[in-house]
């Protein structure tokens, strides 16, 4: 690998074995994010996706390997501290604060003591992004529909000023229509300055949004490229976008 | 001691009287409610030794005021940062370790932790009926035909204030909100960068220092002995519960109705009614509003 991709590196993996109890999720699972891409995670239900996200923001503790960001060994940070590093995750389900409003929920995205003190830019960034939180400012987040709570659940996460922002499955359950106004926005944050790691069970448009992808199947990582050479992919082609 | 035993012979409107009782009552039920509701509300853990803090907190005002001749109403100021601390100790020491079990394995811890201090208190000052009666304790105030004691009226005055600020604080502070969407949903609140067992140690102390803050303004109107907190704990259960468990606002008019259907109930059916009345209430509410007479559809699940 030239010097140049190795400095690149923001977040790397390294020989990830993650356990649920006595289930292991993931297997030896190595792959990095370059700084400032769209790295795009596939593969089908429970192949160690969102265990895999749940790993780098330190919900999950790995019981071997290591995650480095930006040269970090993160194994001794705690999960409310990595968000510190600029680590944010948008987690499956979007789990907005259900009974605070839509203004309270982007507030508390500016929790960590970096984003506290540009909350104002932020707010107005999001707004700017998402004019509709902007008008139901007061309104309970639970009440919202299910596109206009993701584009809350990622205008919070936003609001921590992100430097890896990592979206699960953010289109599940979407509208086609809403689909694509979420995939749009994601390529506006990366333009933005933000590096990017999706997982998203929709794999055709996430491989034509992403410059690279990552494929896991059953907890290993079986795939690795650029997306447009995986989109091209027999084996790939078969399994998820049925051709 | 019932406080309506208290007011004396007096020529006074029946009805007037009924309401002005049953508003003080209410002010006092709150003030030893509004920490229960708060623990409740953020950690999903139910306290079952409040109770012991409201009697600690009445102890440390019968000593300050036998010992050293000091009035309640000036303890009441130091009673708030020691009892902080006191929350802060016990949290590291037992409720730390039981956050994330079971609500059973909570449910032993704290009633654990209430007969353990039940029993220091025994042991340390034996279980006599003391009494603390500075001079504002028997002082009566009459107005438009109907009595009450000044004490009540204090207690009262400083629940509303200690309710209405709490519930500012919850609503307006970026800690309140944070406190809150640890409440909602622990793991979306790690992931926006919470120290969620902070969270739950700063909700334990408030909520301490609550209860025993109150415990110090409620010793003048009743005795003061181990258990004293069991007839309030029992009664501070159904507030919760009428009050949409874990709403502060909620708490502060479940404590009125609490209160009326004992004033009420006292008056027209005698004393030894009012705990069958209340807790007829209770399993009504728990039966056909579960989450409470104010709540929201699903909040007694989220700590709204």
């Amino acid at each position: 690998m030239p010097t140049w991709a190795r400095n690149s590196s923001l977040l790397r993996l390294e020989s990830v074995d993650a356990f649920y109890g006595d289930l292991q999720a993931l297997f030896e699972v190595s792959f990095e994010v370059r700084d400032k891409e769209i790295l795009a995670l596939v593969g089908a239900n429970a192949a160690g996706k969102t265990t895999t996200l749940r790993v780098i923001s330190g919900l999950v503790a790995p019981r071997r390997g290591q995650v480095l960001f930006n040269g970090d060994d993160l194994g001794r940070v705690p999960a409310h501290r990595r968000t510190d590093f600029g680590i944010v995750q948008v987690p499956e389900g979007r789990r907005l604060f259900p009974f605070m409003t839509v203004m309270e929920n982007l507030l508390l995205g500016a929790h960590p003591e970096r984003a506290r003190a540009e909350r104002n830019q932020s707010l107005e960034y999001v707004h700017a992004l998402f004019p509709v939180l902007a008008e139901r400012r007061a309104q309970l987040a639970g009440s919202l529909s299910g596109g206009e709570q993701q584009m809350c659940a990622i205008g919070r996460a936003l609001m921590a000023k992100p430097r890896l922002l990592m979206l699960d499955e953010p289109t599940l359950g979407l509208a086609p229509v809403l689909v694509g106004k979420i995939f749009e926005t994601v390529r506006t944050i990366n333009a933005d300055g933000v590096t990017v790691l999706l997982v998203e069970q929709n794999v055709r448009q996430a491989l034509t949004l992403a410059h690279r992808a990552c494929v896991l199947e059953s907890g290993r990582l079986v795939l690795a490229g650029p997306a447009r050479d995986l989109l091209g992919d027999e084996r790939l082609k078969r399994a998820y976008l049925g051709m | 001691m019932d406080p309506a035993r208290l007011l004396g012979p007096a020529q006074i409107d029946a009805l007037a009287q009924l309401g002005v009782s049953t508003i003080l009552l209410g002010g006092i039920y709150a003030l030893i409610a509004v920490g229960l509701t708060l623990i409740f509300g953020i950690m999903r853990v139910v306290n079952f030794a409040h109770g012991e803090f409201l009697m600690l907190g009445m102890y440390l005002a019968f000593w300050s005021f036998t010992l050293y001749g000091l009035d309640p109403y000036f303890v009441l100021f130091v009673s708030i940062p020691l009892f902080f601390l006191v929350g802060l100790l016990t949290y590291a020491l037992v409720m730390r370790g039981v956050i994330t079990a079971s609500h059973n394995a909570q449910i032993f811890t704290t009633v654990g932790l209430s007969t353990a201090l039940q029993n220091v208190a025994l042991v340390a000052w034996t279980g006599d009926f003391r009494f603390v009666r500075p001079w504002h304790s028997s002082v009566v105030l009459r107005i438009a035909g109907t009595a009450f004691n000044l004490a009540q009226v204090v207690a009262f005055a400083i629940a509303v204030a200690l309710t209405v600020a709490l519930f500012a604080f919850m609503k307006w502070t970026h800690t309140g909100r944070v406190m809150r969407a640890t409440a909602q949903d622990r793991d979306a609140a790690t992931l926006m960068g919470i120290a969620t067992d902070r969270v739950y140690r700063l909700t334990w102390a408030i909520g301490i220092a609550c209860v025993g803050a109150a415990g110090v303004l409620v010793a003048p109107l009743y005795s003061v002995y181990p258990t004293a907190g069991l007839q309030f704990v029992l009664l501070s259960y159904v507030v919760v519960v009428l009050g949409g468990l874990g709403d502060m606002v909620g708490a502060l008019l479940g404590s009125l109705i609490v209160a009326a259907v004992e004033v009420v109930g006292s008056y027209f059916f005698g004393t030894a009614w009012k705990e069958v009345l209340y807790f007829v209430l209770f399993i009504a509410v728990l039966v056909f509003r579960p989450a409470g007479l104010f709540g929201q559809r699903g909040a007694e699940m989220l700590g709204a």
